[in-house]
């Protein structure tokens, strides 16, 4: 199968129902995409399908097609996600960390439609993200600060 | 244990030629080894200053926050600072824990001394090269400087110089006064959040090694079950399924560990299933449709424990009298009102968002695990046990843990992955799906309060009594279900007695963010606002009258360091809980008046709580709308944990995620048992916080005369009470067990 990830075309080898998750972190060696649940519930595994965020474990392979597939790996090469992530190492949002990759992914999907987030905006598109630190004070924060910045 | 009276630096040189400064661990009676040289601190000839991060990070900030502290005295910017994991190894750095609040309050001193010591050395190399006492030397910046003489030179300079001059007496060495902190105590960000938010490999569930294969693992999810059948030419013809190794359990796996919690002692019987992905693995596991039968857990259900400890409450306990301070029943015989109410709780998963993994590779009689742990010495030594190897031939890789609360102490998984290691012969990451995480959880007991306390003319409590029914074994409590003289009222209401009943278990229980103290806090600071209703008292009038006037109460649990800070007879200070509790009430406007929306009703709630030595307070305003559904809106957080915030921007991180965390856990979360086994499978039936529950949540920190303490746990247990009281002052409507049912406050 051919994908295209972070703006390069990739040969993969997978089962065609393997989730994207999988196929992205044990085949391709890109663990920036985590693994949380692995029944859509946590948002750990979020990327983006030309731009849209999808759950990893819930696309399989063979689904994504000729979408344009962002993971936090690219995440740098939008000026939304470059925002973020300084934000996010400004404000020092993480705690563990383990679920950041998802909640940027998301983030950005969030700022490129609607650039100035109201507190309403942020919880409808971060409620499907779980962070089990819960650094939510600090991520609706930073989400402020990368759309003012 | 005093270990660090015998604290000895050792200095070493670097490849380059450089210092390097680290620890002789002259070791305590547990230590596996005579003591290796631990580089802390390393100056390059080149101008590098690296400091090793010794303390497994769980989220609690400890990569940063504990080289801050070396820096801090060393003497240099936070910039000019490389910062370098360690290995797990007790016999180079001593205890390398992420539990129990610990770190902080043990090791501050030790860290900068360590820090004291490379300056103290550099200093006299400037001073032996250039003539001049040490004394006259200033430094900065990685500078050194003798203002009389207009000399000044870079640490790197002086470098190799200072390796080749006796390591100090660490007690010799002056410290800084805290007014003259210039890392300490700011907002550091953390060293990782680059690589986090870059999608680095950092985490142990990112490990990825050559020849590498992956494994999944069956096992009974009734604890001790046995297997009766599995489909193993179904699992083996899975795409990608490369082979299944047969596990046999052992109950030999009793060592001893750093600190008093039950190691894991068995390795349950199961199949591992070895495959190209960790997906095919899970697959494969599937396909075995094992079959389970028995196991010492099989009698387990809550519908039988709910009805065993209401049993209790109504025959009588089994332990009468298991505490007794004072005379609570001759109080309680002159009180002009008693009031009674029954509160409980439910077991409680950690569910560390990092799904339960570990990677190992054993070659001949040496294995290398790469772990998320909490407890990196503990793995090794049960490795090393599991695989009959030397404890030095086990070597830990301690990576960064996608959260722990608590759950990564235990290490279960660790030798799980190096008995399947074993086995396969080559490289094996080991992953546990999210049903297996909470199959095979270390839980949080639940528990059961029916309490009596006697008021006096006033209202005051003049007595308190406690019939506590949890769980253990042979009828003595586990030692995560106890009751003893640290929790409250235990010293603070003179006359207390607490009767137990125990009911037994066999599934594996644990220590979850503030053990105990996150149950019980619900428990004594609900009854507290029963009893000032029936007073008819304001709940912060009453609850300053329950502390009483400022004064020091020794409490029973000993808690002593390792840095020589000994804190046996840590005592209550029912000053610093006022001071914490005053300033909660003031932050939130204590007594104003509120504006519900059309819809809803409105209330404030404070509830105070005292553990891991941290006295922490907290006010909640929340609104319950005619459904009964509860939004909290604002939480305000008062908290005294000494002297000297190390890390302010973690510092506050920790606390606003413990109110939100706990605030998930009073809402959502519950784990129940029905034939032997844990009925929650994944997060859509065990709720965790999310975006749009998260509550403002504002923290202040009083700076107060006591050594600084610990800030993962203690800003938990208030949340839960507080946020019943709000609820009681909208509705009128107490709620009394965990999770809040919520179905119950409909207008």
């Amino acid at each position: 199968m051919k994908l295209n990830i972070n703006g390069k075309p990739v040969e993969v080898t997978a089962d065609p129902d393997m989730p994207l998750l999988w196929a992205l972190r044990d085949v391709l060696g890109l663990t920036g995409t985590k693994f949380g649940c692995g029944a859509g519930f946590c948002g750990a595994c979020t990327v983006q399908l030309d731009g849209e965020p999808v759950r990893g474990c819930q696309t399989p392979v063979s689904a994504v097609g000729t979408a344009k597939i962002t993971t936090i790996e690219g995440l740098s090469a939008s000026a939304w996600g470059r925002k973020l992530q300084d934000a996010w190492v400004a404000l020092d949002v993480p705690q563990c960390g383990y679920c950041q990759a998802g909640q940027l992914l998301a983030a950005e999907a969030l700022l490129r439609t609607t650039p100035k987030p109201t507190d309403a905006d942020i919880d409808a598109a971060m409620s499907g993200n779980i962070c089990r630190c819960a650094t939510y004070t600090r991520i609706r924060a930073a989400i402020k600060q990368a759309a003012a910045a | 244990m005093k270990a660090s009276r015998r604290d000895v630096l050792k200095a070493g040189v670097l490849a380059g030629g450089g210092l390097s400064l680290g620890l002789q661990i002259s070791g305590g009676a547990k230590a596996a080894m005579p003591g290796q040289l631990s580089a802390f601190v390393r100056i390059g000839t080149d101008g590098s200053i690296t400091i090793t991060a010794h303390q497994p990070e769980i989220g609690q900030g400890v990569r940063t926050s504990f080289p801050m502290m070396i820096a801090e005295e060393l003497d240099v910017d936070w910039a000019q600072v490389t910062v370098q994991p360690a290995l797990g190894d007790r016999s180079t750095y001593g205890v390398q824990l992420a539990g129990g609040s610990s770190a902080t309050p043990t090791q501050f001193e030790r860290m900068r001394r360590l820090g004291a010591g490379a300056r103290a050395m550099l200093v006299q190399a400037a001073a032996n090269a250039w003539g001049v006492p040490a004394a006259e030397i200033t430094t900065g910046s990685a500078m050194l400087h003798h203002k009389a003489s207009g000399r000044s030179a870079r640490y790197a300079d002086m470098a190799e110089a200072a390796a080749a001059i006796p390591a100090p007496d660490p007690k010799t060495l002056p410290l800084k006064d805290w007014s003259q902190f210039k890392i300490l105590g700011k907002r550091v960000p953390g060293v990782d959040n680059r690589a986090i938010v870059t999608g680095k490999p950092l985490f142990g569930i990112d490990t990825r090694l050559p020849g590498m294969v992956y494994a999944a693992f069956a096992k009974s999810p009734v604890f001790g079950g046995k297997l009766k059948s599995a489909n193993r030419a179904a699992a083996l013809a899975v795409p990608g399924v490369k082979g299944l190794i047969n596990v046999a359990e052992r109950r030999d796996l009793k060592t001893e560990i750093d600190i008093a919690l039950p190691g894991i002692e068995v390795l349950p019987e199961g199949i591992a299933v070895l495959a190209t992905s960790t997906w095919a693995a899970l697959r494969g596991r599937d396909a075995l449709a094992c079959v389970w039968e028995g196991g010492d857990a099989a009698f387990q259900s809550t519908a039988a424990w709910e009805a065993a400890a209401a049993k209790a409450f109504k025959d009588g306990p089994q332990k009468p009298g298991y505490m007794n301070h004072g005379n609570a029943p001759a109080k309680m015989a002159t009180a002009a009102k008693k009031v009674s109410a029954e509160y409980s709780y439910p077991f409680l998963a950690h569910s560390a968002l990092e799904p339960i993994n570990a990677t190992a590779h054993v070659q001949g009689d040496k294995c290398e695990l790469w772990l998320s742990t909490q407890t990196p010495e503990d793995a090794r030594r049960m490795v090393a046990l599991a695989l009959g190897l030397k404890v030095a031939d086990v070597t830990i890789h301690m990576m960064r843990s996608g959260g722990g609360f608590g759950r990564r102490l235990m290490n279960d998984f660790a030798v799980e992955a190096a008995v399947i290691a074993k086995a396969a012969g080559v490289p094996v990451k080991l992953t546990w799906d999210r049903a297996q995480d909470f199959a095979h959880d270390w839980l949080r007991p639940g528990g059961w309060h029916k309490l009596e306390a006697g008021l006096d003319e006033k209202g005051d409590i003049i007595a308190w009594h406690d019939h506590f029914v949890s769980f253990g074994a042979d009828g003595k409590l586990n030692p995560t279900a106890v009751i003893d003289g640290s929790l409250f009222p235990s010293g603070v209401i003179k006359d207390f007695r607490a009767d137990v009943t125990v009911l037994p278990i066999a599934s594996t229980l644990g220590w979850l963010r503030a053990p105990i103290n996150n149950a019980f806090a619900f428990v004594t600071q609900g009854f507290i606002d029963d009893c000032a209703q029936a007073a008819g008292r304001d709940p912060l009038e009453y609850r300053r009258a329950v502390l009483g006037a400022p004064r020091a109460i020794p409490i029973a649990e000993e808690f002593s360091g390792e840095t020589g800070e000994d804190m046996k007879g840590t005592p209550y200070n029912t000053g610093r809980m006022r001071g914490v509790l005053d300033k909660a009430a003031e932050m939130a406007g204590w007594g104003r008046k509120l504006t519900p929306k059309a819809g809803e009703r409105r209330g404030l709630g404070i509830a105070f709580h005292f553990s891991h030595l941290g006295y922490f307070a907290n006010v909640v305003e929340a609104s319950v709308a005619n459904d009964g559904s509860v939004k909290v809106h604002h939480v305000w957080v008062a908290a005294d944990i000494g002297k000297q915030i190390v890390n302010l921007s973690g510092a506050e991180n920790q606390v606003q995620g413990s109110v939100i965390d706990a605030l998930g856990a009073a809402l959502g979360q519950k784990i129940t048992f029905a034939d032997g086994a844990v009925e929650q499978k994944n997060y859509g039936d065990f709720h965790l916080a999310r975006m749009d529950m998260a509550p403002a949540v504002d923290v202040a920190f009083l700076s107060t005369e006591y050594m600084t303490t610990g800030l993962g746990e203690p800003a938990y247990p208030s949340l839960a009470p507080a946020l019943a009281g709000a609820i009681h002052a909208a509705t009128g409507k107490r709620l009394r067990t965990l999770p809040l049912d919520t179905s119950q406050l409909t207008a």
